[in-house]
């Protein structure tokens, strides 16, 4: 199946702006789902509010638009459910680790098989331009008129510290690496969070000078380095890509189906 | 006694019910007075090879039996005050995506953390316009356990027909009392199965095209349809809509499903409504008392009657119009500052003779209680 397949047309033009990454996004996230061969009706696509959350639209899997934060909360259930089906979970920075923080840190304590993909653009897109818990101290956003104070999550960092066993991240520079690394997430048995680096020039790249979509994508090229790189060692300020965490521990609904097996046994 | 009479409180008279309709996927959050309808699904349901889960807030707990839902799952929350307001968001988006599911609310005293132990009937307003936006809600209570048991089984039965969320509102007076629940033969009370899209696999199925009766067959994910849901306003694909005729036709259709059925809908019982000079409206734990009154002076020749409410939302205000037309006084009785008794003076033909008989602090209001109004209304002083 070519990408387009994947794809529901008749909801395009999509909502997302001239030059921003979540497209790119999106495009490595279907090369993934082609190349691991699933049935789109095996494929559960649940979201919750912001730019990000609209991929959920544009894609002919099931898919569930929720309501803002929630997405995991949502997609545990219908995991939880039919643990046969796999569910796949883009949220952007500020649906995932402000509103949605706690559902973040449960869905990474419960290891549950879920692929959550945070598409980091450190900004409130849709609501015009407002800091995200991503953004960073320094950063300028239409709610931080005079530079922002609030430090940054690190995603990577966070979902480790909170039990995820699988943990990545890329840019949407890196196009083939994200392919790559959302297939492996998909097919981990666990919880799996990706991190994209996305670029938002509208807001995140006008307000902070950071230049065109170009520009920005450049940055992501110049700024990032493979986890472990000589490069990282020689300057310590790039951003690490790759897969940080993938080890095997007992997935939730697995053990779920181990209670039912004891809880049986005590009617027979 | 046989295997099917159990003594019980009334949140296990809930779970029973629950069960006998078919649940099979319960999230939840603890909270006083409520939490032992967790604790007991969480022993029930796997035994049956359902599914319990314990989320980390009661947002998470309403959002995961939404997700079980459109799998094709009875599904169950039950929750307070403080997690039911926490939950109306949610319930906005089962409304709008017309998810079947099941919420308990088993009140306690608010505003806030309020008074948890004690009983309360102060939601009932919350459940018909806690979350944002116009829309109808079915939201039911009972005032004994086999009552408590059969309206569950409706809740299930209501939610499945119209996918639409269903409130319980039961209360900590119903909810940890104890008394006797008679569990009927399976079969004994209709179960509703959800009605499911014949539609063959490859063929164009609309998720939200209502059937003339306004039904929805639906499908569940996972099957051979792929459709989007969503929380915005949409067209009949599921597709997000700006188009005011869709607005238009979709809040209608999410109104009239419900009210257009409002007297098919509406439970209720009477007692010695026929002659009744003074008619006692009420609900849930408050009833008990109130119908203590009826059948007591009663028994003095006193021409009292109880129209006990269980459904209370939609309002069934043609009902309570017809029964209140011949009383000389209607008392609404409940545990909080009048929130039904609003609805049944915009319902009766003169709203003058509508009184209120509560109790707002707690203590569970008395049949004394009731009759101090009533003699006050008859001008008999207390």
């Amino acid at each position: 199946m070519a990408v387009k397949d994947y794809l529901r047309e008749r909801f395009f033009p999509h909502l997302w702006c001239p030059g921003c990454g979540h497209g790119m996004v999106l495009n490595g996230l279907l090369q993934a789902v082609e190349k691991l061969g699933m049935s789109k009706n095996e494929i559960v696509m649940v979201s919750g509010i912001g730019c990000s959350a609209r991929i959920s639209g544009y894609v002919d899997f099931h898919t569930l638009h929720t309501i803002h934060g929630r997405a995991l909360a949502f997609a545990t259930g219908v995991k939880m459910s039919r643990p046969e089906l796999n569910l796949i979970v883009p949220m952007g920075d500020g649906d995932a680790l402000a509103i949605g923080g706690n559902h973040f840190i449960h869905a990474a304590r419960r290891n549950i098989d879920i692929t959550a993909i945070v598409m980091n653009n450190r900004i409130y897109g849709m609501t015009g331009g407002q800091f995200s818990p991503l953004s960073g101290e320094g950063i300028q956003a239409t709610t931080a008129p005079f530079s922002n104070i609030d430090y940054s999550f690190d995603v990577v960092e966070l979902a480790k510290a909170a039990g995820a066993t699988f943990v990545a991240r890329t840019t949407s520079y890196h196009v083939q690496q994200i392919t790559d690394i959302v297939r492996k997430a998909v097919l981990h048995e666990g919880f799996a969070v990706v991190e994209v680096l996305s670029q938002c020039p509208t807001y995140f790249g006008r307000k902070n000078k950071a230049g065109d979509a170009v520009d920005m994508v450049r940055w992501f090229k110049d700024h990032t380095t493979p986890i472990g790189s000589k490069a990282k060692t020689e300057n310590p300020d790039l951003i690490e890509r790759g897969i940080f965490v993938q080890k095997e521990s007992p997935e939730y609904c697995s053990e779920y189906d181990k209670v039912v097996e004891r809880a049986m046994a005590t009617v027979r | 006694m046989s295997d099917n009479k159990k003594f019980v409180q009334g949140n296990e008279a809930c779970v029973e019910g629950a069960l006998y309709a078919g649940l099979d996927f319960y999230a939840g959050y603890p909270i006083t007075p409520s939490t032992e309808i967790a604790e007991l699904l969480s022993y029930r349901l796997p035994q049956s090879g359902g599914k319990f889960i314990q989320m980390e807030d009661e947002i998470a707990s309403i959002c995961a039996i939404i997700g079980a839902s459109l799998t094709g799952r009875k599904v169950m929350t039950a929750t307070s005050g403080p997690g039911f307001s926490l939950m109306q968001e949610a319930l906005g988006y089962a409304i709008m995506t017309e998810i079947p599911c099941v919420i308990v609310n088993v009140q306690r005293g608010g505003p806030s953390t309020g008074i948890p132990t004690h009983g309360s009937q102060g939601d009932v307003n919350q459940a018909r316009w806690g979350t944002h936006g116009d829309h109808a809600i079915i939201a039911m209570t009972a005032s004994n356990h086999q009552d408590v048991f059969a309206v569950t089984v409706e809740a299930f039965n209501l939610a499945e027909t119209y996918r639409t969320p269903v409130i319980l509102l039961f209360d900590e007076v119903v909810a940890h009392m104890r008394e006797p629940v008679i569990i009927p033969e399976a079969g004994a009370i209709p179960l509703v199965e959800r009605l499911r899209t014949s539609v063959k696999e490859g063929v164009d199925y609309h998720p939200y095209l209502p059937r003339e009766d306004g039904r929805l067959p639906m499908s569940d994910f996972g099957g051979v349809h792929r459709y989007n849901v969503t929380g915005l306003f949409h067209d009949m694909w599921g597709f997000p809509s700006t188009e005011p005729r869709v607005v238009h036709g979709l809040l209608r259709h999410l109104v009239d499903k419900l009210e257009n059925r409002t007297n098919q809908i509406a439970r209720y019982k009477e007692y010695y409504l026929e002659d009744a000079e003074h008619l006692l409206i009420s609900y849930g734990s408050a009833a008990r008392s109130a119908r203590h009154v009826v059948e007591n002076r009663r028994m003095r020749g006193e021409r009292l009657g109880l129209l006990e409410l269980q459904t209370l939302w939609p309002f069934p205000e043609d009902i309570i119009r017809d029964k209140c037309v011949h009383a000389k006084s209607v008392i609404v009785v409940e545990l909080n500052m009048g929130q039904i008794l609003s609805s049944v003076k915009m319902a009766v033909d003169e709203p003058q003779k509508v009184f209120l008989a509560n109790r707002i602090d707690g203590v569970f209001i008395t049949p004394e209680d009731i009759l101090n109004i009533l003699r006050l209304i008859r001008g008999k002083g207390v």
